[in-house]
């Protein structure tokens, strides 16, 4: 088996570079672990730190700056094998731009293992401040010292509660942290503290990691949360269209040409769930059916319109110019048809609590919500249909039946009212 | 003849219904209307689903899951597809199969949520960076949502490309009664990775111009899938010969094999009138073409199912007419623009609208002044 990781010892960053003792690490746990290089899945991203996939035998994967933990996390998702290791080079950059992955990768403690190169600038760039930049730190864009604090990404992670989280600053081996990051059969976190000469070292003399970590009263450690493991979300049915309602036709029409209906009241007062019973009762009268519904985002608030087209032709519309017949339930329903009323020259019915519109059409009023605002569509609906005989006012009847909702709905005095 | 069986549901049940026979295993989202009912069915209906964050994380889980060789798909509209287009270049570039079905709704902006609209096509158009197409299939009826879905997911496995389905609130959102008997069995994919024991190199093209696929899995070969200008084995490169051939084979790809992956529906009633459509503007461009038929006027229509790349074969129709008129629920009249460049041809009429379905009228109006 071929164990080389790395197929070259000059590996691409500058002299004195914190990365290479991070890929020498890395290197030094997988050897110990006696891991298949094709075992391994490298997932880099933009950064310094990233043009190593060059020099790798494993699998590797380079993606977007800072979504590199995201795009590990549906890899680890899609492999779920065990025997695989993938591990993650991300910089500070990008672990302040992708923090959002790292804490959903911490949630759900999926299995791989982050190394965050933190140099504490963004050093592909220009040696920029980054979130990860500690107060008090010179940068190219904090010239008279960096004025924030810093994110402590590790706490962040614990809180998150990822299963394996280290701190470490850069050292010639702390090889035996990441061996039990990438053992961890879960989310492990690893941030490395470490120095970019180019940039670092030159605008902050004399700097010393350790110094700065005891600036922040942080120090080095390992610490972990529980395991978490989660059941993936499987499908619970094989065939959508296995439990779905057949129409047999049961009934007759008298529809001899495509009729639009639209019904408009206010959201939350059953306008959708009637406009759905209507077309229910339309197909088991033979009919074909489009039903559009149109209401603002927020659900419960403000107007709903339903719109019913029906035709005795095999398929129905999909749009028609203008509806046959509209119903007004309520103001909400009444303001947003105000435009549309004016040349309207169907049928129009009305509840007795709305003005009269300007429009052209014939207009029947009646009193929709006397049994409440939660009747009141679908008793215009029952109305309509007794007074246009459509078809069978028995097919609302079944139409109820089969949307579970006879019960729900002051049926009998439907009934009793409209006389059917 | 088998008699009808009818059944009412809205669009986005034949959607994930057709994608999941197609072989779709993996539905990853973040809840957007008017895409909710894709997010909702697919839950129950896909082998996997997995709730994502956000938008980006989206399309960054489903790259790793593309990777690993398992075969996404999303759902999502304007909004959230917005956020998803540097992860798509990406995916582009990786060369990762996926489908994304775009439930276009009201722009700009967060626009109008549930107000229907077909404004993101230019957008798909020169989402990826360097101009490259993706191929993008639209639905424009219910019958479409059946046929297109298993179509695209297909095309993106052949070509190792995301594809974007284009859609919108009035079909996710509609319900309609339907035949349960109109619809034709659909296959599932028969997805092939690389077998040959030779060394496996990523971006090797075929005579096709598609590199054969091999999964974060194997165990036999070192695979990379790479994001940045990289060469055939996929290893960065600023820009020397190879890595650019390859990066201008991407193109080739998409625009090579289109003819296996054009789809369109034309029916030619004389050559004087053509009516171009696609997405919710076919259903009213249909009826109006045969309210018009009625009336003896002579009009053809071409229903565009597969909108980019724009297929020859389109202006090899258009070339026959003397009027065309394009129908497209924007205000710039996107399609028009793609077809025809900024400044519209004397013969050609946009018939646009924002905010309301266009009207049968309003298309045969325009047919009737122009014509
Ligand atoms: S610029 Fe800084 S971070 Fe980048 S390789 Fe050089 S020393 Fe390392």
């Amino acid at each position: 088996m071929d164990k080389q990781f790395f197929n070259s010892n000059k590996l691409p960053f500058c002299p004195g570079c914190g990365h290479h003792l991070i890929s020498q690490n890395t290197e030094k746990a997988l050897s110990k672990l006696q891991m298949d290089p094709k075992d391994v899945i490298l997932v880099t991203d933009i950064g310094c730190h990233g043009i190593i996939d060059k020099f790798a035998n494993f699998h590797t994967v380079h993606g977007l700056h800072g979504r590199s933990v995201a795009l590990a996390a549906g890899i680890s998702l899609g492999l779920k094998n065990k025997k695989k290791k993938v591990i993650v080079f991300i910089g500070d950059g990008g672990a302040t731009i992708g923090m959002q992955h790292i804490l959903e990768a911490s949630r759900l403690d999926l299995d791989l293992t982050v190394i965050i190169h933190n140099n504490m600038l963004y050093g592909m760039t220009g040696g920029q401040a980054s979130g990860f930049t500690p107060k008090g730190f010179i940068t190219t864009t904090t010239p008279q010292e960096s004025r924030t604090r810093n994110y402590n990404i590790c706490d962040l992670a614990l809180s998150a509660k990822a299963s394996f989280v280290a701190r470490v600053i850069a050292k010639p081996d702390f090889s035996d942290i990441i061996v039990s990051g990438i053992k961890n059969d879960g989310f492990s976190l690893i941030e490395v503290l470490e120095l970019c000469p180019s940039y670092a070292l030159k605008m902050n003399k004399n700097m010393k990691l350790s110094k700065i970590l005891e600036d922040l009263q942080e120090e080095e450690f390992v610490k972990t949360n529980p395991n978490y493991k989660w059941d993936f979300y499987t499908n619970s049915t094989e065939n959508l269209l296995e439990d779905i309602k057949i129409f047999e036709k049961k009934y007759n029409n008298n529809v001899n040409k495509t009729l639009c209906i639209q019904i408009s009241g206010s959201a939350g007062e059953g306008v959708q769930t009637a406009g759905e019973a209507f077309s229910y009762a339309a197909i088991l009268s033979g009919l074909s059916v489009n039903q559009r519904g149109s209401y603002p985002v927020t659900v419960g608030v403000g107007f709903s319109t339903s719109e019913i087209i029906f035709s005795p032709e095999n398929e129905s519309t999909y749009s028609v110019n203008t509806p046959d017949i509209i119903i007004i339930t309520s103001t909400d329903g009444f303001s947003v048809n105000i435009e549309k009323l004016k040349n309207f020259k169907g049928i129009l019915y009305l509840d007795l609590s709305l003005q009269t519109p300007q429009t052209e059409a014939k207009i029947i009023r009646y009193d929709f919500r006397k049994f409440g605002p939660k009747n009141s569509a679908i008793f215009a609906l029952f109305y309509v249909l007794k007074d246009l005989q459509f078809f069978n006012i028995e097919s609302l009847t079944e139409a109820l039946e089969k949307l579970n909702l006879k019960n729900k709905v002051s049926f009998e005095k439907f009934k009793e009212d409209l006389n059917f | 003849m088998e008699s009808s069986k009818k059944i009412f549901i809205n669009g986005s049940f034949l959607i994930i219904e057709s994608l999941a026979r197609a072989g779709a295993e993996v539905f990853i989202g973040y809840p957007i209307t008017p895409a909710n009912y894709l997010y909702l069915y697919s839950s129950k209906r896909l082998p996997l689903t997995f709730h994502a964050p956000d938008e980006i994380t989206t399309l960054q889980w489903m790259s790793g899951l593309s990777a690993s060789g398992k075969l996404p798909i999303t759902a999502t509209s304007f909004p959230g597809f917005a956020l998803m287009i540097e992860s798509i270049n990406m995916a582009f570039m990786m060369e990762l199969p996926m489908v994304i079905i775009l439930a276009q709704r009201l722009g700009p902006s967060t626009g109008t949520a549930t107000c229907g609209a077909s404004g993101d096509l230019l957008l798909v158009r020169g989402m990826i960076s360097g101009g490259y197409p993706v191929p993008t299939f639209s639905i424009s009826s219910f019958q479409d949502c059946w046929d297109i879905p298993p179509k695209a997911l297909e095309t993106s496995v052949k070509l190792r490309t995301p594809v974007i389905i284009l859609t919108s609130k009035e079909i996710t959102m509609t319900n309609r009664s339907f035949d349960l008997n109109s619809l034709k069995e659909i296959k599932k994919l028969d997805r092939k990775f690389y077998e040959s024991n030779e060394n496996y190199i990523p971006y090797k093209p075929e005579k096709d111009f598609v590199p054969q696929f091999l999964p974060l899995s194997t165990t036999k070969h070192q695979v990379r899938f790479t994001a940045s200008t990289h060469d055939q084995k996929g290893i960065l490169q600023h820009s020397t010969r190879e890595a650019l051939e390859n990066t201008a084979r991407l193109q080739k790809k998409v625009l090579y094999n289109l003819k296996n992956y054009t789809y369109f529906d034309y029916q030619e009633d004389g050559y004087e009138n053509l009516i171009i459509t696609y997405d919710v503007s076919s259903s009213v461009s249909q009826e109006a073409v045969r309210e018009l038929r009625n009336e003896k006027i002579s009009v053809s229509l071409l229903v565009v199912k597969t909108i980019l790349p724009v297929s020859e074969i389109y202006y090899e129709i258009i070339s026959k007419y003397k009027r065309i008129f394009v129908v497209e629920e924007n205000l710039s009249g996107q399609f028009c623009e793609i077809l025809f460049g900024s400044e519209t041809p004397k013969n050609v009429v946009k018939i646009n609208s924002i905010g309301n379905m266009i009207g049968i009228d309003q298309i045969k109006e325009e047919v009737k002044k122009n014509g």
